[in-house]
């Protein structure tokens, strides 16, 4: 088959130069994912989008001073052009009264227009060699030579060498800038460094990406890696392993394919990994949320049904008819059963041919929650001047979500009260 | 006996724009008190304590710590920022915080030693908060929060303490922890500054305090400046003709100074 084919040539290495690129194409995306949690993490996302539009003209303008295409004077370009594109977003809002929106906008539109002026000027100037000058647009790592992709990868490795060396210094500025200055270290030579990471790694990012979805690469990574962890280094190591995949991916699939452009399927790829990192994320995660609540869910349903046997059997002692429950109404007959057995398994309860009787695991369990109904009761009566017919409801949710630390805060601040506002007592230990 | 000023802030003017935060200030403060810096909304209190740390550059005037300039001295002043102007949505843990009250001794690059961890442990638990060591910081209240801070600056091991409204929106049981420890600091001979608002505890709190309105209003002994006419002068309308110039100044671009 044809795309095993191209696995195998791809793994084998036997296409040497794909292999380079794909290779390469990664290192460039790691750095790209390394130096954009900061990009991220300081809320410069926009900036990334600024200085990726705005190394453009400087890819043209190194193009028509030299006439030749040379990847150095198109990194001194971009470079330039992007670290322009800063100060001026910096100055202007210094300077004016114009909101920082509209000026990352201004910015990045105005430079952006003037680099697409620039490459249609230099295509209609009938220069042979401004063929693939446009692959700036969307990136083409595929076509790059051995040469260029061993320079970008050096120059990539050693942005990720700086950010390491940095780390502390880095960080602290992003987490707060204001102290990094009071303990007397180089907050502005700190941002300007960071701020020249982040063109370089933008200006050989672009040759891949291209200028257009070079953001993507920046704050992607990123994004997706904070579902993943709450460290700041393993965040890193995952943003850049993020951006390292979706290179070597993109570029292959780009390709297996005639003339697939390969920033867009980088960004793709990239996209697919943080989604599936939205969803997977441990405690922020989307399924572990709705687990979360299904947890909830079930906590709600065990706590109330002990509650209510407990009270039914005359304070957990009787066996009652499973029937007397469902007359109640508050479940469906097969959603009351599934409950139960659930209980029963976890030995809350025992069920004998249509009778329930508590165990003394589950009696503990009702009173617990009957308790703390009661010490919110109290709380709110004594503390917010609810009348005594107001405060059932609310306790009605709340039995569940006091914690025993919140439980032991109560009862120490109620000073151990032994009736409730409706008179019943309250059930401790 | 009259003890020598441990800051000297001399015509200080801090302009944002053209609007001035500070407009010539001009005061000093003794050593080994507790003192607070207190003034309405926008009348430069955290302005004040940010020029006092180098983070805002002034615009004319100069502060002194301990008589020299502060690049000499970083090491005696410990600084607790305000709590507001941070995203504790962070990834770090409350350890981590807390650690970068020792970057002040070790600079950008150098680790922190076994000593470095016991002092942040025992900062940790001069707050409460060693529990919470490992715990991410976007799951700390606002009161546990603003303990965090305190520990980090306990860290930094200094005999002068900063602090930026440490008892904004904190919890009781925050506030009184604070309150004792700020007792048990200035025994211990430590100075601190604290940024305040709540009138109510400021006699109670401080022994010397600053009254602000862009310009100073008072600066002394508590019991002498905590006056009727004093916080009238500083809370009252009176001074909304400052607040009309500080307009002109912004509005029509005019100089604070003709040079």
């Amino acid at each position: 088959m044809e795309f095993w084919g191209h696995i195998t040539t791809f793994f084998s290495a036997e296409n040497y130069t794909l292999f380079v690129v794909g290779i390469g194409s990664g290192i460039l995306c790691f750095a790209s994912g390394v130096v954009g949690t900061f990009t991220y993490l300081r809320k410069r996302a926009l900036i990334g989008d600024v200085i990726s539009h705005s190394v453009l003209p400087g890819v043209a303008i190194a193009f028509m001073l030299t006439g030749v295409k040379n990847p150095v004077y198109f990194l001194i370009g971009a470079v330039i052009s992007g670290l322009l594109a800063i100060w001026i977003v910096d100055y202007v809002q210094a300077k004016s009264k114009l909101k920082p929106d509209a000026i990352l906008a201004l910015t990045l539109s105005v430079f952006f227009g003037l680099g697409i002026v620039l490459l249609t000027k230099i295509q209609h100037s009938g220069n042979d060699a401004q063929s693939g000058l446009d692959s700036f647009l969307f990136g083409k790592a595929a076509s790059m030579s051995i040469a260029d992709v061993q320079l970008f990868s050096i120059i990539a490795v050693i942005n990720i060498a700086c950010i390491l060396f940095f780390l502390r210094g880095f960080s602290l500025v992003s987490f707060d800038e204001n102290y990094a200055r009071g303990i007397g270290f180089n907050v502005n030579f700190l941002k300007s460094f960071l701020a020249l990471l982040t063109v370089l790694t933008v200006a050989i990012g672009v040759q891949a990406v291209g200028v257009v979805l070079m953001a993507a690469l920046l704050i992607t990574p990123a994004a997706g890696a904070r579902f993943l962890t709450n460290s700041i280094r393993r965040m890193l190591l995952y943003a850049g392993l993020f951006g390292f995949l979706s290179g070597v991916i993109g570029v292959f699939i780009s390709y297996s394919g005639t003339g697939m452009p390969t920033g867009p399927w980088i960004v793709v790829v990239l996209s697919l990994f943080t989604i599936t990192a939205i969803m997977l994320g441990k405690q922020r995660g989307v399924i572990a949320r709705i687990k979360l609540r299904k947890g909830n869910h079930i906590k709600i349903n065990n706590e109330n049904v002990l509650k209510d046997i407990y009270k039914l059997a005359d304070d957990g002692q009787k066996t009652i008819e499973t029937s007397i429950l469902l007359q109640q109404e508050k479940y469906a007959t097969s959603e009351l059963k599934a409950i139960l057995n659930r209980l029963e398994k976890q030995d809350y309860l025992d069920q004998v041919r249509g009778f329930i009787i508590l165990s003394d695991r589950g009696r503990i369990a009702a009173r617990e929650v009957i308790r703390k109904h009661r010490l919110w009761e109290i709380y709110l009566s004594k503390y917010f001047q609810m009348q005594e017919d107001h405060v059932h409801d609310d306790a009605e949710g709340i039995e569940h979500v006091i914690t025993p630390e919140i439980e032991k805060h109560l009862i120490k601040l109620l000073e151990r009260p032994e009736i409730d506002p409706h008179q019943s007592e309250i059930p401790y230990e | 006996m009259k003890q020598p000023p441990i800051i000297e802030v001399h015509n200080l003017t801090v302009l944002y724009g053209r609007k001035p935060a500070l407009w010539n200030i001009d005061f000093d403060l003794p050593e080994k008190q507790v003192i607070g810096i207190m003034g309405p909304n926008g009348s430069g209190k955290s302005t004040l304590l940010k020029s006092i740390m180098g983070v805002v550059t002034p615009t004319s005037g100069f502060t002194k710590v301990y008589d020299q300039s502060l690049n000499n001295v970083r090491d005696r002043v410990s600084y607790v920022p305000q709590r507001q102007d941070i995203d504790w949505d962070f990834p770090a843990s409350v350890w981590e915080i807390v650690a970068m009250g020792r970057y002040q001794k070790r600079g950008l690059f150098k680790k922190l030693t076994t000593e470095d961890q016991d002092i942040i442990t025992d900062s940790l638990e001069k707050v409460n908060m060693l529990g919470y060591a490992k715990r991410q910081i976007s799951q700390l209240s606002g009161g546990q929060q603003q303990r965090v801070f305190l520990a980090r600056a306990i860290a930094q091991q200094g005999d002068l303490f900063l602090m930026d409204e440490p008892f904004a929106g904190v919890d009781i049981a925050t506030e009184e922890m604070i309150i004792s420890l700020l007792k048990d600091m200035k025994e211990a001979g430590k100075t601190l500054v604290i940024v305040h608002h709540d009138l109510h505890t400021a006699q109670s709190y401080f022994d010397h305090l600053v009254l602000l309105n862009t310009r100073l209003i008072a600066s002394g002994p508590t019991e002498e400046v905590f006056t009727d006419q004093i916080l009238t002068d500083t809370y009252g309308g009176k001074l909304t003709t400052i607040s009309k110039i500080s307009q002109e100044l912004e509005n029509k671009e005019f100089p604070i100074r003709h040079k």
